[in-house]
């Protein structure tokens, strides 16, 4: 006996935080979206394989190749962000530990992110001129 | 709380061994979690050598057969042995169940582990404390809303709707489900269980309620619904063939009606 709460309080905590549904949806959207993406990423990634600098360059400059790469990194590394949450949300219960790992979680996919999709842009802008 | 190893005082330490009677023919040994938390032992593993050929097909005939035969002090609950009330549900040969509809002819090999229901804090032995169990259940007001005033006689319900509630209110609440669950084992406290989702559901589709937006909104949460990842330990073990996962998801689809 630790205190003097009512089971009933303890099982009602601090109650529905009214959210949840949107995370579920975009957890879903992101997965169906990610099937052709991904496989038009390993479709991408044998044909660039076979490439030299100049042709790759060249497949990246494509308005096609680059929107679909960028939608790649993007798409994946949110859907990476919000099963890694889950993970941590399962597993980790110290508050400080949770913060720390929930925020390393946001800032390293928003970082990769954030570089994919400038370094895409980059090539694909300038022709990969240095 | 994930737990990956017991704290000291919780390791279950070897215990004593019953022989069985002189003269049993067919013997089946029954490996027992014994503690008491009053005490200042840890739990540990009793077994009995059961003359089972004298004792009831069932694991909770082998249990009364060794409470009232060879040791007194062994505390489960049991009361109606059919299936119904739900009170000895214990896990047996590492899976929940109920000890009164499992046969101990069902468990393989010579010996039949028997433990609590996993995660839960033990009052003594097989004996769990199921409060915020309960509490969880009672939580999500499992009691027909209405807003409009009383009809004269009963609420109305069409056969087709009151089909909806099948694989749903046979639910006899054994928390075999629930402490079958590993997101209920991390996140007891705040995820609900599969069993208090599966009642939260029953009502959430009863063409008599009026509250279902309320009892939406008292759902849509990470932890108190969405916990729930489709592991399906839930479906697996219910003595009763019960579904709580698929409760779960159309309850999760009904939040997406709400929206979309």
């Amino acid at each position: 006996m630790t205190d003097f709460r009512t089971p009933r309080s303890r099982a009602q905590g601090l109650g529905a935080a009214g959210h949840g549904v949107s995370h579920w949806i975009s957890e879903r959207v992101s997965s169906v979206a990610l099937i052709p993406l991904v496989l038009w990423g390993v479709f991408a990634v044998l044909r660039l394989a076979r490439s030299d600098y100049d042709m790759a360059v060249a497949w990246l400059s494509s308005p096609v190749n680059a929107v679909l790469l960028a939608l790649l990194a993007v798409v994946s590394l949110m859907h990476m962000h919000s099963g890694m949450r889950v993970v941590v949300e399962d597993y980790i219960h110290r508050r400080i530990t949770k913060a720390g790992l929930l925020l390393l979680n946001l800032f390293v996919c928003a970082l990769f992110g954030a570089l994919a999709l400038f370094s895409i842009l980059k090539v694909a802008l300038s022709g990969g001129a240095y | 709380m994930v737990e990956l190893a017991l704290p000291k005082n919780s390791r279950v330490q070897k215990g004593q061994h019953h022989p069985a009677p002189a003269g049993a023919k067919k013997v089946k040994t029954f490996k027992v979690y014994r503690y008491d938390p009053e005490g200042t032992e840890n739990p540990r593993w009793d077994t009995y050598d059961v003359d089972v050929e004298a004792c009831g097909p069932m694991v909770l005939d082998a249990l009364i057969y060794i409470k009232n035969t060879m040791d007194p002090t062994l505390a489960f609950r049991r009361s109606c042995r059919e299936g119904v009330c739900g009170s000895c549900a214990m896990n047996i040969g590492g899976r929940n169940t109920l000890a009164c509809t499992h046969g101990w002819e069902e468990v393989p090999g010579q010996t039949c582990t028997i433990s609590p229901l996993p995660h839960m804090p033990v009052i003594k032995d097989l004996v769990p404390d199921m409060t915020l169990f309960y509490a969880q259940y009672a939580s999500i007001e499992p009691w027909l809303h209405t807003k409009t005033p009383e009809p004269q006689g009963e609420w109305l319900q069409t056969p087709a709707d009151r089909e909806k509630l099948d694989g749903l209110y046979e639910c006899i609440l054994c928390a075999c489900c629930s402490t079958s669950c590993p997101s209920y084992w991390w996140n007891g406290d705040k995820y609900l269980g599969p069993a208090a989702l599966l009642h939260a559901y029953r009502w959430l589709i009863d063409s008599r309620d009026e509250a279902t937006g309320e009892r939406l909104d008292d759902l849509e949460d990470p932890f108190k619904l969405y916990r729930c990842h489709t592991i399906m330990n839930c479906a697996q073990v219910c003595p009763k063939g019960l579904n709580p996962a698929k409760a779960i998801a159309e309850v999760k689809k009904m939040l997406v009606d709400r929206v979309v």
